[in-house]
């Protein structure tokens, strides 16, 4: 009998903690890509100022209402701006960035294909 | 010639290259958040400060009048140092205030107002800062005039009396 009433207790509990890990998880992977504004060079998940902390409420709040990771980031684009993600988009401020080690790639390769390839 | 054209080129692309980044480190390194945009008030539901009472945003911004909303503290000391402009801009310009009181303990934001006055038309609070997110807000002090339900402008930290001059040109 004591043994139903553990194995009961496991099977009930168990998937509920697997539950909270997978949106701890979530949550953690959000915080770690959102800039902390006031406290800079710290990420929210790191810091533990007041305005990150309301930041962690809000993006469990958000996780609760069914909202996906991208809706999150959207959400919190539009009331601070691109800056507040550390894993910025591609657009029109960002491109060199994103372009640059495609481009140096590309011109690294030729070099060394002109250079030593043709040259055989 | 044609062994000439990719140095060349490749000197070309470095320059590029190391301008860009040359200018890069001349830029400030401080986020300045972009502070004249508009943008439309965020809807949410609130206490209010002295009755407790649940109230929607709907009715504290109404449609066709000025506001500042005010972000306050009772534990920010900038706050103390702006809260005599705030008392002025109520006192000679019936310039709507509206108080969110932030991450406050009820009974220091109380005698907080006693202490100094109390230049707010309406307080609701914010006991966890998620409201404060909601309108984008950094920290306390912070302002926001707000005009049809818009944000014209916001200012973060404390004002001084060269934002209050300059917030008393712009509801004129």
């Amino acid at each position: 009998m004591k043994f139903l009433k553990f194995f009961l207790i496991v099977i009930i509990l168990f998937p509920l903690s697997s539950i909270n890990a997978e949106e701890n998880d979530k949550r953690n992977k959000i915080t770690k890509n959102l800039r902390c504004l006031i406290c800079q060079g710290q990420s929210v998940y790191d810091s533990d100022s007041e305005f990150a902390n309301s930041l962690k409420i809000v993006v469990d709040k958000k996780l609760q209402e069914g909202l996906s990771e991208d809706q999150i980031y959207e959400y919190f684009k539009t009331k601070y701006g691109e800056w507040i993600l550390y894993d910025p988009g591609l657009n029109k401020n960002t491109y060199i960035l994103w372009l640059l080690p495609i481009l140096i790639f590309l011109i690294g390769g030729a070099i060394i294909y002109k250079s030593f390839i043709v040259k055989k | 010639m044609k062994n000439k054209i990719l140095p060349f080129s490749v000197i070309i692309i470095f320059g590029i290259i190391f301008f860009i980044f040359y200018k890069g480190l001349e830029d400030s390194k401080i986020y300045t958040p972009d502070v004249n945009t508009k943008k439309e008030i965020p809807v949410f539901n609130t206490k209010e400060f002295f009755s407790g009472e649940n109230v929607k945003s709907s009715r504290i911004f109404e449609v066709d009048k000025v506001y500042l909303l005010n972000i306050w503290s009772s534990w920010c000391v900038p706050c103390r140092q702006e809260h005599p402009l705030l008392m002025n801009l109520n006192f000679e310009n019936k310039l709507n205030i509206i108080g969110m009181n932030y991450k406050d303990n009820l009974k220091n934001a109380e005698n907080f107002l006693k202490e100094l006055g109390n230049p707010y038309k309406e307080i609701f609070i914010d006991l966890d800062g998620t409201i404060a997110i909601e309108w984008g807000a950094y920290g306390v002090p912070e302002s926001f005039l707000i005009y049809n339900n818009e944000i014209i402008k916001k200012y973060i930290g404390p004002l001084n009396q060269e934002l209050v001059d300059e917030i008393n040109l712009l509801i004129k």
